[in-house]
C-alpha cells in the first residue's frame, strides 16, 4: 500500500491573532510568525501511518511551497513517513487553488504507482477545502472528502463522510483520495528517534525543470482566482438595551422598529 | 565556555516544550487534585523516547547526555512537578544500571527501560535509615543461588509502579555502611509486596510506597556491583539523582516566577498595575536572578558529569540552591499573588507545598551543606 500525503505548511494558530495582511500584495505577512503543518494534514498523516502499521506499506508526503515548507515535511518524516519531497520553484508563487492542485498533481505523476491520496478537509489559513477536490479531478481519481472513518480492504475503501448534521457512508475501488477531517484521529508527536533520524534525511525538491508542467497553468499565471482585496470584516454593531417598565418598554420597541422600516 | 545549545538539544527541547505546554500542563492541577499516577503523562513521555535519552543505543536508548536530560526534566518539572519527579525517580535506576551492571544485566533492564515500557525506582529509605544511610535493617543473606531480602523500605517514589528497583540491603549488619549492597529486584518477585501508600502536603500524585520484602529471594546474577559495596552504588546514584531533584525544583520555581510575572501585570491596585511598584519589582528581580543562578550551577553539574570529571560537589550545591530558590520564590509567589494566591484557583499555594518536598529528598538542605563542606575542606 503506497499512500500520498499532501500538506501545507501554515502560520500557527496559536499565533494567528499576530498574522497581518500586506494591503498592498494581499498575502499573508509570514515574517516571525512560527510555522506548522495545517493541522487537518496532520490527521492526514496520522491516518496514512495508520494504514501503513495495520497494512503494511510506505506513505509518501508531498508539499508544494517556499524551501521553508521543508520544515513542515521534516515533520512529517519525524513522525514516520517513509519520504518526503518537496515542489518548490519562484513560478510556482502566487498559485491559487487550481494551480496548487495542478502542481501537486503533476508531481503525483511523477511518484508514480499508489493507492491513496490523503489530505486535510481544507488549510486553516485559506479554508477553501478546494485542493483536495481539484486534485482528485486531475489525476481522475474517485474522491471522499471530510473523512471521519475509514474501513480498507485490499482493493476498495468505505469511509464515514461527516456532514452538517448526519454523516454518510461511501465506498469506492483504489486508488482514492480522500480529504479528512480531525475526529478521524488525534496526530501522535514525532519521537526524539523520529527528529534525530529525519534531521538526517534528505527531502526529494522538484523545480518546473523536474516537471511535465504546462507553463500556463502554474503560479500567478496559471491561477483565475483574483484577489481583490483582504480586510477582516467589521464586527456586528452592539444591540441597543431599552430599560423601564414592560408596557413603556414595548412602545419604545415598536416606534424604534417603526422608525427603521422594520414594521 | 560556550552557553549555547547545540542543534539536537534545541530541536529536542522545541517538542517538549510543545508536549509539555499542550499535554502536560493543562493536566497538572488535575493530576494534583485527583492524587493518582498520571499514567497517561507517562506514557507520553515514554512515546517520546524521553526515558531513553542517556541509555547508550546498544540498549536501546538514544545514547545521548545527562545534560540534554536535565534540559528535558527541567521543561517536564515545570509543566507538572509530579511527572518530572517521576521522570527523575526513574534515573535513580537507570544511573546504577549503567554505572555499575554487568554486560547482562544491562542487556535484561535497560532496554525496557529505555523505551518506557518498564518504569524504576530506588530503594534506600527506610524508617530508621534516611540521612544516615549505613543504618539500613533490611537484610540479605546469601542462600546457594540466591539472596534472601528481609525488610521495609518506606516512601519509595515510584513505588509499586516501578517494574524494577535498584534495592540496598544489608548482608552484615554488625559493619553498618560496609554491610550495604545494591540488588535488582523485579516487581512481581515471589515475597516482594507493598504496603502503605503514603499521603503527602504536596505531590499527591506522586506515589511513595512502602516495599515489603518477606523472605524475596532475589537471583544471585541480580546482585548490582559487589557484595559490600552497596554504599558506593548509592551515594554515586545520589550524587547523580541531586542534579534530578534540583532541576525539579528548578521547573517549579521558573513556574511559580511566571505565574507572579503574569499577574503582577494585570493586577491593578491604587489604579497602576502592581508590577510599576518597587516592592513587587524587587521581589521579581529576586525571584529571577537566583532561577538563573540555580540554573546555572545545574548545567554545570551535569556538563562535568559528561565530561566524566568530578560532579558532586556542583550537584550538591546546584540541588540546595535550587531546592532553596523554589521554596523562596514560590512562597514569594503566594505573596505577590496575595489572597488570590492563598486559593486553589491560582497554582502557585500547589507550588510551594510541592516545593517544600526537594529542600528533603535526596539529602536534605543540612546533608548537602555537609557534603559541600566535606568537599571542599578535601581539595
Amino acid at each position: 500500500m503506497h499512500i500520498i500525503v499532501c500538506i501545507k505548511q501554515v502560520p500557527d494558530t496559536e499565533e494567528l491573532s499576530k498574522v497581518r495582511i500586506n494591503s498592498r500584495t494581499n498575502t499573508l505577512v509570514r515574517e516571525g510568525i512560527k510555522s506548522i503543518i495545517n493541522p487537518f494534514d496532520e490527521n492526514a498523516i496520522e491516518e496514512a501511518l495508520r494504514i501503513k502499521e495495520r497494512h503494511g506499506g510506505k506513505v509518501t508526503v508531498l508539499s508544494m511551497g517556499p524551501p521553508q515548507a521543508e520544515e513542515a515535511l521534516r515533520r512529517a518524516l519525524a513522525m514516520g513517513a517513509d519520504k518526503a519531497i518537496l515542489l518548490s520553484d519562484r513560478s510556482f508563487a502566487g498559485s491559487d487553488t487550481l494551480a496548487t492542485s495542478y502542481t501537486l498533481a503533476m508531481g503525483i505523476r511523477k511518484i508514480g504507482e499508489f493507492d491513496l491520496v490523503l489530505l486535510g478537509k481544507q488549510a486553516i489559513d485559506g479554508d477553501t477545502a478546494q485542493v483536495g477536490p481539484g486534485l482528485a479531478e486531475w489525476l481522475n481519481l474517485p474522491q471522499i472528502t471530510y473523512v471521519r472513518r475509514i474501513e480498507l480492504s485490499s482493493s476498495k475503501i468505505k469511509a464515514e463522510r461527516s456532514l452538517e448534521d448526519s454523516f454518510e457512508i461511501v465506498e469506492t475501488n483504489l486508488p482514492a483520495l480522500l480529504t479528512v477531517t480531525k475526529e478521524i484521529n488525534t496526530p501522535r508527536y514525532p519521537s526524539l528517534r523520529g527528529l534525530l533520524k529525519a534531521k538526517k534525511e534528505k527531502i526529494t525538491v522538484w523545480t518546473s525543470k523536474d516537471l511535465a508542467l504546462d507553463k500556463e497553468r502554474i503560479g500567478l499565471d496559471g491561477s483565475p482566482t483574483q484577489v481583490v482585496k483582504i480586510f477582516t470584516p467589521e464586527s456586528p454593531k452592539r444591540g441597543k438595551i431599552l430599560t423601564g417598565e414592560i408596557p413603556e418598554i414595548a412602545d419604545k420597541l415598536i416606534s424604534e422598529m417603526k422608525k427603521r422600516k422594520i414594521i | 565556555m560556550d552557553f549555547t545549545l547545540n542543534d539536537d538539544q534545541k530541536m529536542i527541547l522545541d517538542l517538549v516544550e510543545e508536549v509539555c505546554q499542550k499535554e502536560i500542563a493543562p493536566v497538572a492541577d488535575e493530576v494534583s487534585e485527583k492524587g493518582e499516577f498520571p499514567a497517561q503523562n507517562v506514557k507520553k513521555l515514554a512515546s517520546l523516547d524521553l526515558f531513553g535519552i542517556t541509555i547508550p543505543k546498544e540498549y536501546g536508548g538514544l545514547g545521548m547526555d545527562y545534560l540534554t536530560w536535565t534540559l528535558v526534566s527541567e521543561k517536564i518539572s515545570k509543566a507538572c512537578a509530579t511527572t518530572g519527579l517521576i521522570f527523575g525517580a526513574n534515573l535513580l535506576c537507570t544511573y546504577p544500571l549503567l554505572k555499575f551492571g554487568t554486560e547482562e544485566q544491562k542487556r535484561k533492564f535497560l532496554p525496557r527501560l529505555a523505551k518506557g515500557e518498564a518504569l524504576g525506582a530506588f530503594a534506600l529509605t527506610e524508617p530508621e535509615a534516611g540521612s544516615d544511610a549505613g543504618n539500613v535493617q533490611t537484610t540479605a543473606k546469601k542462600d546457594e543461588d540466591c539472596y534472601i531480602l528481609n525488610g521495609n523500605k518506606i516512601f519509595i517514589t515510584n513505588g509499586e509502579v516501578a517494574d524494577i528497583y535498584v534495592v540496598i540491603a544489608n548482608i552484615d549488619k554488625n559493619k553498618g555502611a560496609r554491610g550495604l549492597t545494591a540488588f535488582i529486584v523485579e516487581k512481581g518477585q515471589e515475597g516482594f509486596t507493598f504496603g502503605q501508600h503514603f499521603k503527602k502536603m504536596g505531590l499527591s500524585a506522586l506515589p511513595n510506597v512502602e516495599l515489603i520484602f518477606n523472605n524475596c529471594r532475589v537471583p544471585a546474577e541480580n546482585l548490582l556491583f559487589k557484595e559490600r559495596r552497596g554504599f558506593r552504588v548509592a551515594m554515586e546514584t545520589f550524587a547523580a539523582g541531586r542534579i534530578g531533584v534540583g532541576i525539579g525544583a528548578l521547573g517549579i520555581a521558573e513556574a511559580a516566577f511566571e505565574k507572579a510575572k503574569e499577574y503582577s501585570r494585570e493586577r491593578i491596585q491604587f489604579g497602576k498595575p502592581i508590577c510599576s511598584f518597587q516592592a513587587i519589582q524587587h521581589i521579581l528581580a529576586d525571584m529571577a536572578t537566583k532561577i538563573e543562578a540555580a540554573r546555572f550551577l545545574l548545567y554545570r553539574a551535569a556538563w562535568l558529569l559528561d565530561q566524566g570529571r568530578p560532579f558532586e560537589k556542583l550537584a550538591s550545591m546546584g540541588k540546595l540552591y535550587a531546592s532553596e530558590t523554589a521554596m523562596e520564590v514560590t512562597t514569594k509567589a503566594v505573596q505577590v499573588l496575595g489572597g488570590y494566591g492563598y486559593m486553589k484557583d491560582y497554582p502557585v499555594e500547589r507550588y510551594m507545598r510541592e516545593a517544600k518536598l526537594f529542600e528533603i529528598i535526596e539529602g536534605t538542605s543540612e546533608i548537602q551543606r555537609g557534603i559541600i563542606a566535606n568537599l571542599l575542606l578535601k581539595e
